[in-house]
């Protein structure tokens, strides 16, 4: 059977992906923030997944107000860059995971999640720039993608709790997928910041922090955040941080932190990272000892 | 405090609620529209042209032609959609922040780079209101 064996967390600032594409990546502003995913591009060179499931939310690319699905799930065999204004980043094109896509989309909506099957769909910085700080600039993404594009632009997104238990059900779904699969789960988006209005500019380290360790080791009390305090205390945009709880909930109960950065800032937001590992999978743990989080 | 009185107190704030969203919908239609090239073209070459095509209230033109950042915020617009404008214009997401925010460009980033705007008496509007 496919089984998820880790879990990432990951911010995506399409500022990240315009100092990559733009060769700023050593500028003293970008050198902290790259140096903190090093680990991590190494870890994932060695735990080498099958699949990823990269949940993201899309930035009015390739959806608009026409449609706004609450849950997109990615079914197609690939996905172009979107062009976002300033022309597509020059990254490979994504390739998907039709088969276990369609697979999860149909274990999902039976188990009570209706999902929106997407089978056309150009993927914005909300995905790329994640790929892009865990693997680098290659040629070609080392393995296939799995979308998963969820609604934070519009107000109500789904709620933490939601996000969490679609997780579980993720995971149910990936389980019962009849292949040797070895999937890493992304969720991303946040930390604490707000693009809009006279408070644009907010940064909330105290609540990432907590963000942060409770993501660790009580997702379940972290799932019943209700969205004013996201709003509030990290932002307007930092609702986005609701979709790490959908890594989370994929994970096994007690998965391990393994690797913790955080930056300020990218722009105008926070950079947070954690690694999480299912201590059920047989990861190749390649983080050295002065790396990984005690 | 009910939820809609919480989310009304954050002060600079505008949550896009169902109710912007249907005030703003063709206004930030029209900025979706800019991510084709032969519409930014367009909307340069003659900006109450381009406009005249959408639907949007004389107000919502106004702010636009006067890249009013905050005031298509009031009106409906959505950061993501009116960042479309932005990017049309060569601005960057932090320079209209930094617009948005009544500062220099200087002192924006400047800020970001000590750590950002912070919490402390930026929760509420009463705390706002104390400053003056």
């Amino acid at each position: 059977m496919a089984r998820i064996v880790a879990g990432v967390a990951c911010s995506h600032v399409p500022a990240i992906g315009a100092a990559l594409d733009n060769g700023k990546a050593g500028e003293p502003y970008w050198q902290p923030l790259f140096r903190g995913f090093e680990p991590s591009k190494n870890w994932i060179a060695e735990v080498k997944p099958d699949v990823v499931i990269l949940v993201y939310n899309d930035h009015g690319s390739a959806f608009s107000l026409e449609v706004i699905p609450t849950f997109a799930l990615g079914c197609a065999a690939e996905f172009p860059p979107a062009d976002e204004g300033w022309g597509a980043r020059p990254v490979p094109v994504v390739k998907g995971h039709a088969e276990l896509a369609w697979h999860m989309a149909q274990s999902l909506i039976l188990d009570e999640f209706d999902m929106t099957i997407v089978n056309k769909m150009e993927v914005d910085h909300g995905l790329t720039v994640p790929l892009s700080l865990m693997f680098g600039q290659p040629d070609a993404w080392p393995c296939p993608v799995i979308p998963l594009a969820v609604n934070v632009v519009q107000y109500p997104p789904p709620t933490g709790h939601r996000c969490y238990m679609l997780g579980k059900a993720i995971r149910k779904a990936v389980e019962s997928f009849d292949r040797p699969l070895r999937v890493v789960i992304f969720g991303t988006g946040g930390m604490s910041h707000q693009l809009q209005g006279p408070r644009a500019g907010l940064i909330n380290r105290d609540f990432d922090t907590r963000f942060l360790d409770k993501l660790a080791t009580d997702p379940q009390s972290l799932a019943q955040l209700p969205h004013v305090e996201y709003v509030r205390e990290a932002g307007s945009e930092g609702i986005e941080m609701v979709m790490w709880l959908i890594m989370r909930g994929a994970l096994d109960d007690d998965a391990k932190e393994v690797y913790r950065f955080y930056h300020v800032p990218a722009s105008n937001t926070a950079v947070g990272h954690m690694i999480l590992e299912n201590p059920t999978a047989d990861v190749t743990l390649s983080l050295s000892k002065g790396e990984r989080s005690s | 405090m009910t939820d809609d009185e919480a989310f009304e107190d954050i002060p600079g704030t505008l949550l896009f609620t169902a109710e912007r969203s249907r005030q703003g919908y063709h206004l930030n239609m029209f900025c979706m529209s800019l991510m084709k090239p032969e519409n930014r073209d367009a909307f340069r070459a003659d900006e109450p042209a381009y406009l005249a095509k959408f639907p949007m209230t004389s107000e919502q033109v106004q702010s636009v032609l006067d890249r009013n950042w905050n005031r298509m915020l009031e009106l409906g617009g959505n950061i993501y959609y009116t960042s479309k404008l932005a990017a049309c214009d060569g601005l960057s997401f932090q320079q209209i922040a930094a617009i948005m925010t009544g500062k220099t460009q200087a002192e924006y980033a400047d800020m970001m780079l000590h750590g950002g705007r912070p919490i402390e008496g930026n929760r509420s509007k009463s705390e706002w209101r104390d400053r003056g």
